[in-house]
């Protein structure tokens, strides 16, 4: 079992998502950064579906009440075990009373802490993932008690695994063409990809709203189907990137739809933070 | 019958199917003949199919390789589709309270439309609404067929809280809020029946191309109903109609 002796600022329990249920009006929800989720997975010899910890800006304070394995992937949040420090994308053996804690945000937002054979909490509709009027629980708080299964240490001798993360530093976000995207004029287009956009502080697991707007006379549509990535187009010519846990239908134009790994960049972003929209041909 | 559609390949794995954009009933039954025939189809590689107004979304298992072969796929089962029109769908009676004690803006809506409330009641419960699909929020039916004597738009500053159970107006449409939520429409009364269960297999009990009427009770019914609902007794009223 883990313990939440300190909560952070938004952690909840992830695992890929709520497939099936879209016709419901239930959202995907599922790990934000499907990278960092599977890197952390894979490094223990999870299945890609075990349920992860997503760990947002600032971490909370964990204390382990059985033998495990860990890994930590995504965004460097100067984690320490018993106060020493101890790095992402790696594999770690914790003990019981072991007690692992977060410091400063160094890059990225969010964090994913992997254990042995994943968390294994409530399940809603074939999903650990946290929602809220879906599962119980939409978030972790203090003293919440994660049940997961003794493990022993895990013993990697000799292997070394290089880790692409430069997806964590850059602020190209790759696109398709959405729906409405042939309602754009020619400028509206040239300013979509050519003007950087800053996040706005409305960034959620719902949606992230960007700062600077585009002048927009397109009118609403028919309420009409949605994914994650779908990029939204208000009257007022706000741009709303969809995330995990949007709703399933919307009103506004479809613009663009983000590739999928271009989720993982955005999530990994946060109020300030410059992107850039770039074309897929 | 059959309409001149679109196919447009949506993010990685899905593709937008899109009929004329105007909302009507014949739109409605085409794309669930549509949604049926492909759901029988059984393709392996489909995990998702979810509609709209005049929209149908089908999502793969994983990325597009072929995307004209997949359309391919889906412009012979929409053929096929056509001569097989003739779906059960399902009628709902939905026991609603328009008691004041829940119907909060019945009142304003008396004044702007000058009706009297009696009369707001009947002809809100006297129409028989459409299921055109679920979105917004898990169970959130989105319904056609409302009373343009009823039409009122929404409030300016949406309220914070709206109760489970709601049945308001928003504009041209009436709803019921399957879950507390922050919400705009005006409010006119509230049913004990849960249009969304996390414990059921099928969570929502209505489908699109489903009809809802909604049954007048008091006060008095409504809170016998909502314990009969609460212990999982509830039998609720419905009948199996011609689609």
């Amino acid at each position: 079992m883990v313990e939440v002796v300190k909560a952070g600022f938004y952690d909840t329990i992830q695992d890929l998502g709520r497939a099936g249920f879209q016709h419901y009006g239930v959202p995907y929800s599922g790990v934000m950064d499907m990278y960092a989720a599977a890197l952390a997975n894979s490094l223990l010899g999870n299945d890609l579906h075990a349920s992860v910890m997503e760990i947002t800006m600032t971490g909370p304070v964990l204390k382990f009440h059985c033998n495990t394995n860990i890994c930590l992937s995504g965004a460097d949040m100067s984690p320490t075990l018993n106060s020493q420090s101890i790095l992402n994308n790696t594999a770690i053996a914790v003990k019981t009373g072991d007690v692992l804690s977060f410091g400063k945000l160094r890059h990225g937002f969010r964090c994913y802490l992997a254990v042995s054979e994943g968390f294994k909490t409530e399940t809603v509709m074939n999903s650990f993932s946290m929602y809220k009027g879906i599962t119980t629980k939409h978030k972790l708080d203090k003293n919440d008690r994660l049940p997961i299964s003794e493990s022993v240490a895990f013993k990697i001798k000799n292997a070394s695994l290089k880790i692409d993360d430069s997806y964590l530093n850059t602020n190209i976000v790759e696109v398709f063409e959405g729906p409405e995207f042939h309602h754009l004029s020619k400028q509206q287009k040239k300013v979509l990809f050519s003007k950087e956009f800053a996040i706005s502080k409305y960034n959620s697991r719902m949606a992230y709203q960007l700062v600077e707007t585009l002048d927009n006379t397109l009118k609403p549509i028919i309420t009409s189907l949605v994914l994650p990535g779908t990029v939204q187009l208000t009257p007022a010519g706000k741009l709303i990137v969809l995330m995990k846990d949007c709703q399933t239908t919307g009103g506004y134009p479809r613009v663009l739809q983000l590739k999928e790994s271009a989720l993982d960049v955005l999530a990994q972003k946060f109020s300030g933070n410059p992107i850039r929209f770039q074309l897929i041909d | 019958m059959g309409f001149e559609l679109t196919y447009k390949p949506f993010g990685e794995r899905s593709i937008l199917v899109e009929w004329p954009s105007v909302i009507n009933e014949q739109i409605l039954k085409d794309i669930i003949g549509f949604k049926t025939a492909i759901k029988e189809k059984n393709v392996k590689s489909i995990v998702e199919i979810k509609s709209a107004y005049n929209s149908l979304l089908i999502t793969y298992n994983s990325i597009c390789r072929n995307f004209e072969n997949e359309v391919k796929i889906l412009k012979n089962i929409y053929e096929l589709s056509k001569k097989n029109n003739d779906r059960m769908s399902v009628l709902w009676k939905i026991p609603v309270c328009y008691d004041d004690c829940f119907g909060i803006d019945l009142d304003a809506i008396s004044e702007e439309k000058k009706l009297s409330k009696k009369d707001i009641i009947k002809i809100h419960s006297q129409a028989v609404y459409t299921v055109y699909f679920i979105g917004f929020l898990p169970g959130f039916l989105y319904l056609g067929g409302l009373d343009e004597r009823l039409h009122v738009d929404r409030k300016q500053t949406p309220r914070l809280t709206i109760e489970k159970g709601t049945v308001a107006i928003g504009g041209q449409q009436t709803g019921v809020y399957p879950n507390e939520s922050p919400g705009g429409w005006n409010v006119i009364g509230n049913t004990p029946i849960s249009f969304f269960d996390v414990t059921k297999e099928e969570p929502c009990f209505a489908n699109p191309g489903d009809q809802i009427i909604f049954n007048p009770i008091t006060l008095e019914e409504y809170n016998h109903v909502k314990i009969l609902v609460e212990a999982g007794v509830y039998q609720m009223e419905s009948e199996v109609i011609d689609g």
